[in-house]
């Protein structure tokens, strides 16, 4: 009797448990991620302000979006921040990875330098590097004027603010990229190179023809990574420039924030990020597909 | 190439008089020192950032304003750093930062390891459907979800609350997927052993995985930690009382702050970067493979 009423418990708790160990997860996914989703594309079609009550407006906030110039600009600034940061940080990541993969002396202690930036809040990136480009004081025109090149005024030049967060944003990404590729790199069999080398195939054909084929599946996963996390930059535009001057700056998670956070307008700013994560979800699954194919 | 022999001359290591007649190199080690020169100097570059935030933090603000811009400060200013604490609320953002981000490590770390364990070694009714869920939250950006939470929390009355900033990012679909594919190679055979020994299903977690997933736990604890101290959006939303922000939070906001300096703020960053080099340091080797691993950081 007793052994049966074990064994119906054992098989119950078998049954039980494992709905238990995954409660704390599902519960807090549920109320902080997925219900906010559904959440988001609600309060859009409302006019809300942080406070009081919503009223339904139906489509007002989308029409109005896309007669939103500093919308547009928003749009155009994160495409040109994440279309000047991308192609470089996983290009010299890569050359970075192809330079430690040979055996050279300190590799380790090379490989730490370049990935301290990564592991650096974007909060301290950024202000290391506002007054990096401070005009008076910064080295960074300090450095310029010794090549006889009269630095800017960076972050206060509609012109040149964003290229000084591009810059700041490869210090701290190719670091990332350069010990992805590195691990790609190293998962390239040697066998492959030994029967390159008795083709007579010299440096360049062998990364053309065997490095770079090899290490695709790497490459897509870089871009990936890298393309979304471009989209969704903030920090770093949040503690150089809050989006100026102007609006040369403000990309749309910033536009966002300061429309739902600064000026109150919840309904318009849940609008703005609707567009935005059906944009990301687009490109993401563009990319994967594109990935698998190429596979 | 006259360089190279007037500075072995000078180091004795070659007769002048005598024609040249270099060590033959071979082009591997010539390619291997071009290489070597080449990563010196883009380490130099990676470099030059902190030593520039090290330099300005040690010294004078005179120094830092003069007229010729130098590394190596005249006199190393150490009370910077207490006039900066002095200055600014800092050492309450590091207070209210580690707060965060230790109970955030406990929390997320047991729930991930919990979760990770279910979906690796039981087979139930939604399984593969639920994991599904959870990963497709990987892409979905904190910063759509800002506007919902911030009411959710105004709805549970956790604005400028702990709870606030540690319970609504306590679930991460990385550490929980990491869990998962770990948890997968610990044999099916020990887990049976227990349980035929009576032991019930949360005291094979405490006593046959725990002490199984030590690597997966470091990582976890480590990239936890990190994301957790280095956070700014989060705090952004769910602070709004000066007492509850965290030192990133407090850095965003005091940079353009007229009663701070450069000299002032470039210690505060210091001082803010210290820890998270330091783990680091320590523990790079797992920093690396969990990257590697996983490929995210946000």
């Amino acid at each position: 009797m007793v052994s049966s009423l074990s064994k119906w418990y054992e098989k119950r708790s078998i049954k039980i448990a494992p709905y238990l160990f995954i409660a704390p997860n599902i519960i807090l996914f549920l109320t902080f991620m997925v219900i906010p989703i559904f959440f988001t594309f609600y309060i859009s079609f409302q006019q809300w302000g942080m406070f009081g009550k919503p009223s339904f407006i139906g489509l007002e906030n989308y029409s109005r979006m896309f007669g939103d110039k500093v919308f547009w600009i928003s749009l155009r600034n994160t495409v040109y921040y994440t279309a000047g940061t991308v192609p470089f940080s996983a290009a010299l990541g890569l050359i970075g990875a192809l330079m430690l993969n040979q055996k050279v002396p300190l590799r380790a202690i090379f490989r730490t330098i370049f990935f301290a930036p990564v592991v650096v809040s974007l909060v301290a990136a950024g202000l290391i590097w506002s007054w990096m480009f401070n005009p008076n004081y910064g080295l960074f025109n300090e450095i310029l004027s010794k090549f006889g090149v009269h630095g800017v005024d960076w972050l206060s030049s509609s012109t040149w603010a964003m290229p000084a967060v591009i810059l700041t944003t490869l210090w701290v990404r190719i670091g990332y990229c350069l010990v992805i590729y590195l691990a790609g790199l190293q998962a390239v069999p040697d066998s492959l190179y030994e029967a390159a080398d008795m083709d007579g195939a010299n440096g360049w054909q062998k990364f053309w023809r065997i490095t770079l084929p090899t290490i695709k599946p790497t490459t897509t996963f870089i871009l990936v990574m890298e393309i979304i996390h471009g989209f969704m930059v903030f920090d770093l535009v949040f503690t150089m420039t809050k989006g100026g001057p102007g609006y040369s700056t403000t990309v749309i998670v910033q536009y966002i924030y300061q429309k739902a956070f600064t000026e109150g307008e919840m309904g318009y700013a849940s609008a703005i990020g609707t567009f935005f994560f059906i944009l990301v979800m687009i490109l993401t699954l563009v990319q994967m597909r594109l990935g698998r194919e190429k596979q | 190439m006259s360089d190279n022999k007037a500075l072995l001359a000078k180091e004795g290591k070659l007769d002048v008089s005598q024609p040249l007649s270099l060590p033959r190199l071979s082009p591997k080690k010539i390619k291997t020192t071009v290489i070597f020169l080449v990563l010196c100097g883009m380490a130099f570059l990676f470099l030059l950032p902190f030593i520039w935030m090290l330099s300005t933090a040690l010294k004078t603000p005179a120094e830092v304003t003069a007229k010729d811009t130098h590394i190596i400060p005249d006199k190393l200013m150490w009370s910077n750093f207490s006039d900066a604490l002095h200055a600014a609320p800092f050492a309450g953002y590091v207070g209210n930062s580690l707060i965060v981000s230790i109970l955030a490590v406990i929390l997320t770390v047991f729930i991930n390891c919990l979760a990770g364990y279910a979906f690796a070694k039981y087979k139930f009714r939604g399984r593969n459907i639920l994991f599904l869920m959870i990963l497709s939250t990987l892409i979905i950006p904190v910063q759509i979800t800002m506007i919902p939470n911030f009411y959710i929390l105004k709805y549970l009355g956790w604005i400028n609350s702990y709870a606030g900033l540690i319970v609504p990012r306590a679930a991460e679909a990385f550490g929980l997927f990491l869990a998962r594919q770990y948890i997968m190679n610990i044999p099916d055979s020990l887990i049976e052993a227990a349980r035929i020994d009576g032991a019930s299903e949360f005291k094979i977690f405490r006593k046959v995985i725990l002490p199984n997933i030590k690597p997966l736990i470091a990582v976890l604890v480590i990239f936890t930690f990190m994301w957790r101290w280095n956070e700014l959006a989060w705090p952004l939303i769910a602070v709004s009382e000066q007492s509850m922000y965290t030192v990133q939070l407090g850095l965003a906001m005091l940079k353009g702050e007229h009663f701070i300096n450069w000299t002032q703020l470039m210690s505060l960053t210091l001082l803010s970067v210290i820890p998270i080099l330091i783990v680091f340091l320590i523990f790079q080797r797992y920093f690396i493979k969990g990257m590697v691993g996983s490929g995210m950081k946000e």
